[in-house]
């Protein structure tokens, strides 16, 4: 099981709930145990990122320095 | 059309009405005069304060009426801060108070004092273990809400006097939300300074209510004043202090009635929520919460349009969220209990609130949620 995101979904520029909606779209676009990187300048991305991991049952393994906002890395459960 | 959003700003009560409309014909003179007008205007300040510092449990030149609920605020925590500050000058209080407070803990820190922002769990309720972590005897003062304000959590506020109190640290509690909902007695609940707002317990709007106890070491720091005891600048507002003064005489003898009648139907909005819509978490101390006020965030959507929509369809809610707004930041309330920023929704129910709008809400709002949900094509996910 890799960490290294086998996709990146880039949300910069949109407000929440945009990227949590996008990410909700894409997760299924990854084999299970692969990991998710969504891109994000919106600062309530740092909480419901994780909470939807939570209501959904993925696993957020965090969020991570990037170019422009953060990279917050989720590894799809089921 | 039922307006659910009473924890924003409750209607006057109609005993207040007639109480304010009556003061203007006998209230308008200034009280510190000393002819006819002048003690009439002053009979009914002090008979106002005597009213509210009595059922606050307070006695009456403890409480000075201010300008409004974040007025009391900023000058009873400053004045609270000032007063101890020989002692230190370290000021804790929990992550998730009223901006008023975090807005003063900002200047304290701008002014080279320093502050700890003490936790939260997922239901919203402050740490007590980091909490008495953070309090020693160089502890300047302790700021703790009674009931937060956006979920309804009420606070251990009791524990958390008795540690202050264990170590001779005054502690300042911001009842705005509490009063009128639940029973608040200064003496009970340990607070050395206690703050309210009138327009939250169905007074006018202008009126804060600030209670200073006894041997409390409190300094004004604005330019002195004679007026309310040197703790408020400024001629109050006799008219509205009046009447908000009626207005939680009439509010508390209602209270047990109103509690029993509203508390099911908050019940009914927590248990039907999550059966209408999926995705969805209510959120807030399931227990230990204000009887009249249940908030729940929806997965996929924004709180903003969520209100928008809800006032289109006749129906008044106010939401923490603010994925449009010009302030940018999630609600630190939200954000500092690990629960959704976003599809936030608060409702607060009031006198005046009736089990058909309850029941319309629940209509509502699981179609405005889907049909939100349907345009960014996410529903089902």
């Amino acid at each position: 099981m890799s960490d290294e995101p086998a996709l990146t979904v880039d949300t910069l520029g949109r407000r929440c709930p945009v990227p949590v909606i996008e990410l909700a779209k894409h997760i299924g676009d990854v084999e299970i145990g692969d990991v998710v990187e969504v891109l994000s300048d919106d600062d309530a991305s740092r909480v419901d990122i994780p909470v939807w991991c939570r209501m959904k049952g993925h696993c957020f393994l965090g969020s991570f320095p990037a170019d422009v906002g953060v990279a917050l890395h989720v590894r799809r459960q089921h | 059309m039922p307006y659910l959003d009473h924890a924003s700003a409750a209607p006057l009560h109609p005993a207040a009405q007639a109480v304010l409309l009556a003061a203007y014909d006998e209230g308008w003179a200034d009280p510190s005069r000393l002819h006819r007008e002048g003690r009439r205007a002053r009979a009914l300040l002090d008979a106002a304060r005597e009213q509210v510092a009595g059922l606050l449990g307070a006695r009456p030149d403890e409480l000075t009426f201010t300008s409004s609920g974040t007025t009391a605020i900023h000058i009873g925590l400053a004045g609270l801060l000032a007063g101890r500050a020989r002692a230190g000058r370290h000021l804790v209080v929990s992550a998730v108070e009223h901006s008023a407070v975090l807005a003063s803990a900002d200047v304290h820190e701008a002014a080279g004092g320093t502050v700890a922002r003490v936790g939260v769990d997922r239901a919203g309720s402050v740490d007590l273990a980091e909490m008495a972590a953070a309090v020693t005897p160089a502890t300047a003062a302790v700021s703790l809400q009674h009931a937060n304000h956006e979920v309804g959590t009420v606070q251990p506020v009791a524990d958390v006097a008795q540690a202050c109190a264990a170590v001779g640290v005054p502690l300042h509690v911001d009842a705005a939300q509490s009063v009128g909902r639940i029973p608040v007695d200064v003496g009970t609940l340990g607070a050395s300074v206690l703050t309210a707002s009138a327009h939250k317990w169905g007074g006018p709007p202008g009126v804060g209510v600030l209670v200073v106890r006894k041997g409390v070491r409190w300094r004004s720091t604005a330019p002195a004043d004679e007026r309310e005891a040197g703790r408020a600048a400024g001629y109050v507002d006799l008219p509205a202090v009046a009447a908000a003064a009626a207005a939680l005489d009439a509010v508390l003898r209602e209270s047990a009635t109103e509690v029993t009648r509203l508390a099911p139907l908050v019940d009914r909005i927590r248990a039907e929520i999550p059966r209408r819509i999926s995705d969805v978490e209510v959120v807030g101390d399931p227990m230990h919460r204000l009887p009249h006020l249940v908030t729940f965030s929806c997965l996929y959507v924004d709180g903003e349009a969520l209100v928008t929509e809800l006032d289109r369809r006749g129906i008044s809610v106010s939401s923490g969220s603010s994925c449009t707004s010009s302030t940018l930041a999630p609600s630190h309330v939200l954000e500092a209990m690990g629960v959704l920023t976003h599809g936030n929704v608060r409702v607060s129910l009031g006198r005046g609130t009736t089990a058909a709008d309850v029941e319309e809400l629940l209509d509502v709002v699981p179609d405005v949620v889907g049909a939100l949900r349907q345009s960014a094509a996410v529903e089902g996910r």
